[in-house]
């Protein structure tokens, strides 16, 4: 358990450095965890657990875009932990449930534990047909077509740096209207 | 979109940068202050006789008071910004301007008075003191807000009445510089009554608005 945060602290601090290749690697090693510990929240509140993916794309967004509020001297995990409970609290919420998550949902979790497998996930995709067309088009590019920001800006005629503003605020403005 | 799809994209995304909450409450705050200063100056303004009064230490102590309420209120904010962040050990912060405060009200107990002590509780200014502190601490406290809205709490409701705290303190040192009524006792009940009603808006704002 501490290796595996001081492993994540690590790779954030990359991150965070400017090292997109480490932070692709921590979000990758937390999402198994998230995961996991979504289903067992939605197990606890009586709700079925296929909708677990759309929890754990909304806990990814918000350690997207609120990451600066870590402290790089901090470990990585209970900060995450928090960001992922309040979202799961959040998610269920908006389900009108009575909520009661267990702190220890998160904190003992163990990546393979539950199954693995990537559920489906609707509510991001759908909320990003609602986005202006520009940050739409840059997203869809990007996500889903896997085109790197070079050729994206070439796709469009749009310079690296627009297509750069487009793509960070297409995410605020996914995040914006999960959370409505 | 799956979620390796949008890995990918978070990931593309790595170069951008928020500001610092901090950063971002200061701007904030600094934004919202002219209309609040607009406001004093239009209908309250400095007391004439300031130069004298300044001489009055409890006049001084009024600023020591509201100064440590919104010093403290912006760091036990600025603490509360984040997620994992709880009020142990930051909470005592706040008691810091109570203590000011008590030990103001001790002083002048000990002093001899010219004025029964209810005289100089009830004041002649309670009620624009009850108007005013709250109407100037409007503006700052929706830029307090919008500030922390960049921050990630998760405790919206307890990080928005700080921010009441805040600005009520930033708005009573307008106010303080206007009051006549310069007794601790005064201090203690209409700028605690003003600033608790500035704290329960904000906790309600908060609820709403500090939701990440």
């Amino acid at each position: 358990m501490r290796e595996r945060d001081d492993e994540w602290t690590g790779l954030m601090r990359s991150a965070i450095a400017g090292d997109s290749a480490a932070y692709h690697r921590l979000l990758k090693a937390v999402t198994p965890v998230l995961r996991a510990a979504a289903r067992r929240g939605l197990v606890r509140a009586g709700q079925p657990v296929d909708q677990s993916e759309d929890i754990v794309q909304d806990i990814l967004l918000a350690v997207h875009l609120k990451r600066h509020t870590w402290d790089a001297n901090a470990p990585f995990g209970p900060w995450l932990f928090a960001i992922a409970r309040n979202k799961l609290i959040d998610a269920l919420r908006r389900r009108g449930r009575r909520v009661f998550v267990n702190i220890d949902d998160f904190a003992e979790t163990l990546p393979g534990e539950a199954p693995a497998e990537t559920a489906p996930a609707s509510e991001v995709a759908a909320q990003l047909q609602s986005l202006p067309a520009r940050q739409r088009d840059v997203l869809q590019s990007i996500a889903v077509d896997s085109v790197s920001i070079k050729d994206t800006a070439a796709k469009f005629s749009m310079s690296e740096g627009a297509v750069r503003v487009a793509l960070h605020r297409g995410l605020a403005s996914l995040t914006a209207k999960l959370r409505e | 979109m799956d979620t390796d799809q949008l890995i990918r994209t978070l990931a593309a995304d790595n170069a951008s940068r928020a500001r610092p909450v901090g950063f971002m409450l200061m701007l904030a705050l600094l934004a919202a202050a002219p209309v609040s200063l607009l406001m004093f100056f239009t209908e309250l303004g400095i007391r004439p006789d300031v130069m004298t009064a300044m001489r009055n230490p409890f006049f001084d102590l009024k600023f020591a008071v509201t100064l440590a309420l919104a010093i403290s209120a912006v760091g036990v904010s600025l603490h509360l910004s984040r997620p994992e962040a709880s009020l142990r050990g930051f909470g005592w912060w706040l008691l810091l301007p109570a203590g000011i405060l008590v030990a103001c009200i001790s002083g002048e107990m000990m002093m001899p008075q010219r004025t029964p002590m209810m005289t100089r509780l009830v004041g002649s200014n309670s009620k624009v003191c009850m108007m005013a502190i709250p109407a100037l601490s409007l503006p700052l406290l929706a830029g307090a807000l919008v500030g922390l809205r960049h921050g990630a709490t998760a405790r919206p409701a307890v990080a928005g009445a700080i921010a009441g705290l805040a600005s009520a303190g930033l708005a009573a040192t307008l106010y303080a510089s206007h009051c006549t009524d310069d007794s601790p006792l005064f201090v203690a009940t209409w700028y605690t009554i003003a600033t608790a009603l500035v704290t329960a808006i904000g906790a309600l704002a908060g609820s709403k608005l500090l939701r990440f």
